[in-house]
């Protein structure tokens, strides 16, 4: 990747940062440690993969998106509205009565394709998204992201299965190694490893990426528009709260907002880093 | 005794996909392994290019099915109902229900008449679960000629829709030339001032037999056929409460949750009338023929009749 793209792409992502934090601050609740580890991510597809415009956010030739670990909700938003796809000011009423954007998407919102959050359900609708464009050899593809806790859900293995067995090839679905859940880590709540063997079995071609590395995010991805007959998953190792030093690894950061200095400290911590991004 | 055609409502929904499948290019079957027993066969026969099997994984299909509705497709998801509603009721609910996206549940085998498979394959709950889904629409036909128009009715429909059939072939009582369906609206069968009769699904033959035998003794009743059991036609059930002030429900389901249920909650609102719920009542079936036990859980006009008299009579 150019070294200027990749500026750009890094002020994007703690721009999404910003806005992952203000949403759940305003809304006192909600999910930043799982949003901060995927804004890279976002950011990347939102900005220099996905064939998406928020003036056109029903085409149907776009990109699909479905957020499978939908609690991470203010990463999406937060992304969508960087984007353009509805004004910055909705982030500051996130899961307020009345609001546009919900505790977890909603089809509803523009710019989301897809209602999500009850954990392993995200990914079966890939699925259906992905199939149905084969079948009437459509060319957008579909991109799904997962928490490394959600591939708990048993239903993940059958969409697996089926995204296999119809060699799903236009489907990438992200696994987000951040190796925390809500009960603590995840090889001491439920261990799901070894992931990338998992994959490999139910017949995937497994890719892995480091979830903050602009360069690496471009290569996998770049790897995954290679493979024919078989779907993707790029298993991306991440670091919870990545991006506000206290969050950063922490469990407890998975479903709280921050208080008022909290706030204020993860906000002097992304306005310095912009800064010097932007210096 | 004449001549009666008998059919299940299982055979009239493959049918009748065979048959859509010409008319709706976009149409498209997804099942779980079951499509001998479902009869989606006969579309995957007919159009094995717009058939996907699933494998013996219905929370995915439910899935797959919701992914494909939201790209413009009209996807029919089918499984037995136990299945459909019970094991994936929370991908309907989620996936499916709350996006409101354009998925037709085709849920066979439902109610007791699935016979010597017992109790784990006996769904006599799925319209309860089914109702409790917002924007969820619920067809429960009584014979082949209703079933066969309801499948219509769901593809020519924008929006979830449950359709529920059985694997008992059960008489064919409706004339496929003047039978008409419409959404949401009951269909009167018979007037009569003395009690109403709400049925849905195989009941309704039974009601219509029942109500016969009733007249004999001098007892005249209304017979309403409920197909569309959400939306429910309000106004024909609030009219024959008016009319006989005695109503009688009659389902081959769970008699908490379903049609007797969502007559009480039509009646108490608007026209508090005594209602007297025949259905599976708050117990488990269990194996044997299906007609037997349909005689057995009182799912026969013979215990309409029964229950009808005594009803009348306390009036």
């Amino acid at each position: 990747m150019d070294s200027n793209m990749k500026k750009q792409l890094e002020i994007k992502a703690c721009k999404v940062r910003m806005g992952i934090i203000e949403g759940v601050y305003n809304a006192k609740s909600g999910h930043p440690g799982g949003s901060l580890s995927i804004a890279d991510l976002l950011t990347y597809l939102y900005f220099a993969k996905m064939n998406v415009n928020p003036d056109m956010p029903d085409d149907p030739k776009r990109d699909r998106f479905v957020l499978s670990k939908g609690h991470t909700a203010p990463g999406l938003y937060s992304v969508l509205a960087e984007k353009g796809f509805f004004d910055k000011s909705e982030l500051k009423s996130l899961r307020h009565i009345g609001a546009l954007l919900q505790g977890h998407p909603c089809i509803h919102i523009p710019g989301v394709d897809m209602s999500s959050g009850s954990l392993g359900q995200g990914i079966s609708v890939a699925n259906g998204m992905a199939l149905s464009g084969k079948i009437t050899n459509d060319s957008y593809k579909v991109y799904t992201v997962l928490g490394d806790g959600e591939i708990q859900e048993g239903q993940v293995w059958e969409a697996a299965m089926f995204a296999a067995h119809y060699k799903l090839d236009n489907l990438v679905a992200i696994v987000d190694n951040n190796g925390l859940q809500i009960d603590g880590k995840i090889d001491d709540v439920m261990s799901p490893y070894p992931i990338v063997d998992k994959f490999k079995a139910f017949g995937w071609h497994v890719i892995e990426m480091n979830a903050h590395d602009f360069d690496d995010i471009e290569r996998a991805f770049n790897e995954a528009e290679k493979i024919s007959g078989q779907p993707v998953p790029i298993i991306q190792k991440s670091v919870k709260g990545k991006g506000v030093s206290f969050m950063e690894n922490n469990a407890g950061w998975h479903g709280k907002a921050p208080n008022d200095d909290e706030y204020a400290k993860a906000m002097a911590e992304l306005n310095e880093q912009l800064k010097e991004l932007e210096g | 005794m004449e001549n009666v055609i008998k059919k299940a409502t299982r055979e009239s929904y493959g049918e009748a996909l065979a048959e859509l499948g010409e008319e709706f290019e976009n149409l498209y079957v997804f099942d779980a392994d079951l499509a001998a027993a479902t009869k989606t066969g006969t579309f995957k026969k007919k159009f094995p290019d717009r058939f996907f099997d699933c494998g013996i994984a219905e929370a995915d299909m439910m899935g797959v099915a919701a992914g494909m509705a939201a790209t413009g497709k009209i996807p029919f998801a089918s499984t037995f109902a136990m299945f459909a509603a019970g094991r994936a009721f929370e991908i309907v609910r989620n996936s499916i229900g709350y996006p409101h996206l354009n998925v037709k549940i085709g849920a066979t085998h439902a109610g007791i008449s699935v016979g010597e498979d017992g109790a784990t394959h006996q769904c006599n709950e799925d319209i309860a679960l089914m109702r409790t889904i917002p924007g969820m629409t619920i067809i429960n036909p009584a014979d082949d000629v209703e079933a066969k128009a309801a499948v219509r009715a769901a593809v020519e429909f924008n929006g979830p829709v449950y359709m529920r059939f059985g694997r008992l072939a059960t008489p064919v009582f409706n004339d496929a030339e003047t039978y008409k369906f419409e959404l949401g609206k009951g269909i009167k069968l018979r007037d009569g001032k003395d009690i109403a009769i709400i049925a849905t699904g195989l009941m309704v033959n039974e009601a219509i037999e029942a109500a016969k035998e009733l007249a004999k003794q001098g007892i005249e009743a209304t017979v309403i056929n409920i197909h569309t059991i959400k939306p429910i036609d309000k106004d024909i059930i609030i009219e024959a409460a008016k009319n006989t002030n005695l109503v009688l429900t009659a389902e081959e389901h769970s008699v908490i949750g379903g049609l007797g249920s969502a007559v009480c909650d039509v009646l108490a609102e608007n026209y508090p009338t005594k209602t007297i719920k025949i259905g599976v009542n708050d117990e488990f079936g269990h194996s044997g023929p299906a007609v037997d036990l349909l005689k057995e859980f009182g799912l026969s006009s013979d215990n309409i009749v029964k229950t009808a008299i005594e009803a009348v009579k306390a009036k």
